[in-house]
């Protein structure tokens, strides 16, 4: 099957969309982005191609009409075997690479007991890695790093020593630790992890499918051995210039989010993306084409950034930010947006008896204001009005966008996607599939 | 980027014209040099409105402080000169030629020869266009105690006309403050004989500069005419309006773009000359000088070549039809006054804009709307809605400032304009 | 607070917090005919517009209140922000009362302005308002009433009639009231500042950039009677300062209410500085339109945005200082203000040379955070006290 390639670099998370010769997504992958672009790239296109093997899978199973709805229950079982063996064998790797660092000459002085306190450490995480990809589990986060992170810091802090081996020697030791073990999967070995899993799960089926699981078996087998044969790839995103592709293959992201947005609605008219560093207010024609844009200028006030630094300043996740702002009952106003004022403007606000909730609700109204103002700029409001970028998925810059499209434009149908952070990669690849297609 | 040939006649003709405004801009930096040793008197002024044939009449030496800054930036010296005179009080907020004049001074005021530039004999306060020159020559006068100011307030031209009025008020000015002046600080007496002779020569060389900036008008264009358009403004903005050597260099410059046109050769980039024409622009607002190079070539590694841009008009839009007119030597001399760029109202800078999109055969416009001058930057977010309306081709905006290295975000630019060229490309495919 | 003042306190806030202009939609509809002119800051001849029997109303922007929603998309993030609200006030048919529009040349922000006005709304009548910088009545006098002229012209074509000597003669003298109420007013704050504190004084103003002027002076001099009145009005251990830069955008009123809780009492200031731009009275007799142009070449207000000839900037700000015995002078300019930020230099030049002390921050229009401003004006109020008692 040929399939085509779009990889968006955001300046936090890097997406890859996979299509098929049609233009249908067959998968998506994200990754945090990192300091080293290429492998950022590389680990989103690794996972979008395991989702696309999946996707494989599931069309297989349910072209076959005796197969009827077992993809449903088949799919799951796949998506959390997988899952569960990728994690350990990412933590096989973290355990080579801590051991690696703990062998460094600082440690000389209680190295042996060391070696045993991560040893126990890491045992232990293994022990806790199938309760991350039960059937109900809620993961905070699907980053290897983020959910090793969480449990590594909490068994490190039990048994660390003040006296002895501390808690911040422990952290120095992850710290150092994981970047090998993020930036180096190879596809080969997600293939076998594939394989692997697809084994167990058909193991596991075996009770419940009885007669027809040879049936299932031939479909299974039928998608592993489908080739995905990768005709282009075009890169778009902040740190595209970075992507170690022919310039022809690089599109700008704005042409992509434009295209992306058109895909997914393909009403629409007016995009707003506002991501981390950056907010965009694109127009598109009826084909999806780029009729005028505009993005902030050169300071991130109003960005996504913006949020982190808050939610930092009050020490809380950043996607607590939206549900807490959601809470208030009388807004505050707000009339910066500067990151770089916004500490001292909240610890103002707050020694002045303002609820957090309150002036949270004022802030995201703030943000909004300023992606009004470039709307503005760039043409206005159309029908329909697509929102896409991190920010689309906080529920109080939301509730805030509507208020203030209603009050300002009137009705418009605003789309949100529950994949809208995939939309400048999706454009992305539909420019690699587009090309393809101009060229043959 | 272009076959031997090319490039050897390339270099060849970058050698004429650019070897002579070089001597030009030496030989007029040596004369500043020499000149307290042989008794010449030296007068700062601006460039829009400029005075410069009647200066030349009583054989005074121009010094333009926005051309020392802007040079300042291309030798990454504006740096350091702003923050000088950021530590002596000056806000971060304002104009940055004035600060990197004032750093420079400071900083013992070394021109770019590496002689340092003689101390004014007069302060010509020609008011036109720009409210910051009022303040810049005020900060100035602080600094030269005893040097007198003439102020010439050039009235704007809000509603888009010259009143008969605004030229006598500028003639009466002429009369009354600028011309005793002028007498006062040469000893010499206003000769009127002399000034249209330099008038006469301005407007020679006016006819074949409007000549090379609109050979533009051809496609492919044989020059680039905002990148390549600053050098050939260089001499006639500057001290050489009113001179045979100005004269020269126009005569020389229209004949090698002649010859650029017939051999259908594109404009001259720092590499190389320009072998595909992929999109033509119009450029509204001054470039960044810091990173002049940088900048230029992200629009010709594109393939964007710029085929009129407004800056190249704040010394006078000559264009339009204006010439100097040596049979009304001080109304000619208001009328350019009233007529630089940047003292046209806002929906004057559309009409012209618009025009140039339409004449020039242009792909699309661009902005670069740069911090430090509200004259030009305020209200061009509108000029960027009115244009699009007006003409159909969308319009790029990007942010950067004049000689403050600061606010030169290299990474941010290039992504707008690339996405801008691109969004150019998509269009024209759609409609292919 | 007695009943009176505080119910004209709050006549006069009210006014200041109506971004509607309900009080000007008020007076027109109060006869038919009747026209409103907007200006902005700093000078016009207001004259002018009160003979041809029309309302002029200041346009200061939209304060700390309005929320700005499309005058954003004009302006790029380093242009002040009073064209942001005007434009705002404007695209939200707050200023549907005015039949034009005036833009004096201020700056270059201001200047552009008027061109975008212009385009924006192209069936009102804008004028930009060029004072002329030639002080000579026979260079700039002459340009000044031919431009004087051209509007009188332009106002009795609007107003449906030409405008007469004698009205303007009339205007000249009610506007010379209400600037004799207004030095007053300045005179008795600079002797007692504790009876009319600043952020009072500038509601009692500002007033006077919306209401007929007649209404104004009267106001004025209620103000004056009423606020010795008040028996918890005592002097105070505070510095006297003279406040400069906020000719233009202007300050929240929570801004000048920081200042005075510091320890400041503000004895000048040039707030709203075009109604009190003469510095005497427009002499009554003879050509109206003559006296106002060489009351204009002779009387006008110093402000960063008027060319001095041969003078070293400044002088009149010492004069101020020593005039109001004034024991410092706080700069605050509003932030991207060109012509205040680029005097400043010239301005604490001046200063340093008597020795006087000064200190500085900036603002906007909607600044919304004093904490700051309360301690940079508390130290330097605490400090020049100790420095003049030393």
């Amino acid at each position: 099957m040929k399939v085509f390639i779009g990889i968006d670099l955001g300046s936090t998370t890097t997406k890859a969309v996979i299509l098929d010769g049609k233009a249908n997504v067959v998968g998506r992958g994200i990754t945090n982005s990192r300091s080293n672009y290429d492998v950022a790239s590389q680990i989103a296109r690794q996972e979008a191609f395991v989702q696309a093997r999946f996707k494989l899978t599931r069309d297989a199973i349910s072209a076959d009409s005796e197969l009827s709805g077992v993809e449903e229950l088949f799919l799951p079982l796949l998506d959390r075997k997988f899952r569960l063996n990728h994690h350990v064998e990412e933590l096989d790797r973290l355990a080579i690479e801590l051991h690696n660092a703990a062998d460094g000459p600082r440690h000389a002085a209680y190295s042996g007991s060391l070696h045993e306190l991560l040893d126990e450490i890491v045992g232990e995480m293994r022990q806790r890695a199938g309760k991350h990809f039960g059937a109900l589990a809620m993961r905070k986060s699907e980053f290897f790093r983020d959910l090793a992170a969480a449990d590594y810091m909490q068994l490190a802090e039990e048994q660390s020593d003040p006296k002895g081996i501390t808690f911040e020697t422990l952290t120095g030791l992850f710290d150092q630790a994981i970047l090998p073990v993020e930036n180096s999967t190879s596809a080969a070995a997600l293939e076998q992890l594939i394989d692997e899993a697809m084994d167990a799960a058909l193991e596991a089926s075996q009770v419940s499918m009885a007669k027809r699981v040879d049936r299932l078996r031939g479909a299974v087998d039928a998608a592993r051995a489908e080739v995905l044969d990768e005709v282009a790839t075009v890169g778009t995103g902040y740190g595209r210039q970075r992507l170690p592709f022919p310039k022809e293959h690089i599109r700008s992201e704005i042409l992509c989010h434009g295209l992306g947005a058109h895909t997914m609605f393909p009403e629409t008219r007016t995009v707003l993306d506002i991501g981390g560093q950056d907010t965009k207010a694109i127009q598109v024609d009826d084909n999806g084409i780029v009729t005028s844009f505009q993005r902030n200028d050169r300071c991130a006030a109003g960005c996504g950034r913006y949020l982190g630094y808050i939610a930092d300043e009050m020490n809380l996740g950043v996607h607590e930010l939206g549900p807490l702002a959601e809470k208030s009952t009388c807004h505050v106003k707000i009339n910066s947006t500067c990151t770089v004022f916004a500490g001292a403007e909240l610890r103002e606000r707050l020694s002045l008896g303002q609820k957090r909730e309150d002036i949270l609700a004022g802030l995201h109204r703030a943000i909004i204001l300023r992606a009004m103002s470039l709307l503005a700029r760039s043409g206005g409001i159309e029908d329909q009005f697509t929102f896409t970028g991190g920010v689309a998925r906080n529920p109080a810059a939301v509730t805030a966008l509507h208020d203030l499209v209603d009050e300002n434009y009137g009705e418009r149908t605003t789309n949100i996607s529950a994949d809208s952070i995939y939309t400048g990669a999706l454009g992305a690849a539909l420019f690699a599939q587009r090309g393809h297609q101009e060229a043959a | 980027m272009s076959n031997s040939q090319t490039e050897r006649n390339g270099d060849v003709q970058k050698e004429r014209s650019m070897a002579l405004q070089k001597e030009l801009v030496g030989g007029h930096f040596d004369a500043l040099g020499r000149a307290k040793e042989e008794g010449r008197k030296v007068v700062y002024t601006f460039v829009p409105g400029n005075l410069t044939e009647l200066m030349r009449s009583f054989d005074l030496l121009p010094v333009l402080p926005e051309i020392n800054a802007l040079q300042s930036g291309m030798r990454k010296l504006s740096g350091g000169y702003i923050s000088e005179a950021e530590k002596q009080g000056h806000s971060e907020d304002v104009c940055t030629y004035v600060k990197c004049d004032i750093g420079m001074l400071k900083k013992g005021n070394v021109g770019p020869t590496g002689k340092p530039i003689p101390e004014p004999d007069l302060l010509l306060l020609s008011y036109t266009g720009c409210c910051t020159f009022m303040k810049w020559f005020e900060l100035l006068k602080q600094e030269y105690e005893g040097c007198p100011v003439a102020m010439l307030h050039v009235p704007y031209q809000a509603d888009g006309q010259v009143h008969s009025h605004y030229r006598d008020y500028i003639v009466e000015q002429l009369r009354s403050e600028v011309i005793p002046k002028l007498e006062q600080v040469s000893g010499q007496a206003y000769d009127e004989d002399k000034l249209r002779s330099n008038l006469t020569l301005s407007a020679e060389a006016e006819d074949d500069l409007v000549w090379v900036l609109e050979s533009a008008k051809n496609v492919p264009s044989p020059i680039d005419a905002y990148f390549g358009g600053v050098y050939y403004i260089g001499p006639i903005f500057g001290a050489f309006r009113g001179t045979p050597e100005g004269v020269d260099y126009y005569r020389t410059l229209r004949s090698e773009i002649e010859e650029r046109l017939a051999n259908k050769q594109g404009p001259i980039t720092p590499d190389g000359e320009l072998d595909e024409e992929r999109y033509r622009l119009v450029i509204e607002g001054p470039p960044n000088w810091t990173s002049f190079r940088e900048f230029w070539k992200m629009f010709y590694e594109e393939g964007a070549v710029v085929v009129a841009s407004s800056y190249t008009k704040v010394g006078g839009l000559y264009d339009r039809g204006f010439r100097h007119d040596a049979t009304r030597p001080l109304e000619t001399l208001a009328d350019y006054c009233l007529g630089c760029y940047t003292n046209l109202s806002l929906p004057a800078r559309v009409d012209l804009l618009e025009d140039y999109v339409r004449d020039y055969s242009a792909d699309g416009f661009m902005i670069n709307s740069v911090k430090s001058c509200n004259s030009f930057s305020a209200g061009q977010l509108l000029m960027l809605r009115q244009l699009e309306e007006r003409t159909g081709v969308p319009g790029g905006f990007i942010e950067s400032d004049l000689v403050d290295p600061r606010y030169f975000s290299a990474a941010n630019i290039k992504n707008r304009i690339e996405s801008y060229l691109q969004m150019l490309e998509q269009k024209r495919g759609a409609a292919a | 607070m007695t009943t009176d003042l505080a119910q004209l306190v709050e006549r006069v806030s009210h006014l200041f917090e109506d971004l509607n202009f309900q009080s000007v939609r008020d007076w027109k509809s109060e006869e038919p005919g009747r026209h409103a002119i907007g200006y902005m800051p700093i000078y016009v001849p207001r004259e002018l517009v009160h003979a041809a029997g029309m309302l002029p109303v200041g346009i200061l922007g939209g304060g700390d209140r309005l929320e700005i929603i499309r005058g954003d998309a004009y302006f790029q993030s380093y242009i002040c922000h009073i064209p942001r609200s005007t434009i705002e006030l404007a695209l939200t048919q707050r200023l549907e009362a005015l039949d034009g529009m005036l833009f004096p040349s201020i700056c270059d922000v201001i200047r552009n302005l008027s061109g975008m006005w212009q385009m924006l709304f192209p069936e009102r009548y804008v004028r930009y308002i060029d004072l002329p910088q030639n002080f000579d009545p026979a260079v700039g006098g002459t340009f000044w009433r031919q431009e004087l002229d051209t509007l009188r012209t332009d106002l009795g074509r609007i107003a449906g009639r030409e405008i007469t000597d004698r009205e303007l003669q009339h205007s000249v003298s009610v506007y010379n009231e209400n600037r004799r109420a207004l030095r007053q007013l300045y005179e008795a704050r600079s002797a007692r500042p504790w009876l009319f504190p600043t952020s009072e004084v500038y509601l009692v103003l500002r007033a006077g950039t919306v209401l007929p002027v007649e209404e104004h002076t009267a106001i004025v001099r209620r103000y004056l009677e009423l606020a010795p009145l008040e028996d918890d009005r005592r002097e105070q251990d505070m510095s006297r300062v003279v406040l400069v830069g906020m000719f233009c955008e202007q300050p929240p009123l929570g801004l000048l209410i920081t200042l005075e809780r510091a320890g400041c009492w503000i004895v000048d200031d040039d707030l709203l500085l075009g109604l009190r731009w003469m510095g005497g009275d427009v002499p009554e007799d003879g050509d109206p339109l003559q006296n106002l142009v060489i009351a204009y070449l002779e009387q006008s207000a110093q402000t960063a945005s008027v060319y001095q000839p041969e003078g070293r900037r400044g002088t009149w700000l010492v004069d101020s200082v020593q005039r109001n015995v004034a024991e410092g002078v706080i700069f605050c300019a509003p932030s991207f203000c060109d012509p205040a930020l680029l005097e400043q230099p010239m301005l604490v030049a001046a200063l340093e040379r008597e020795g006087i002390p000064h200190t500085q921050f900036k603002y906007s229009e909607n600044t919304g955070q004093f904490a700051v401003i309360r301690e940079q004006a508390g130290t330097f109020s605490d400090s020049i006290r100790l420095w003049s008692e030393a």
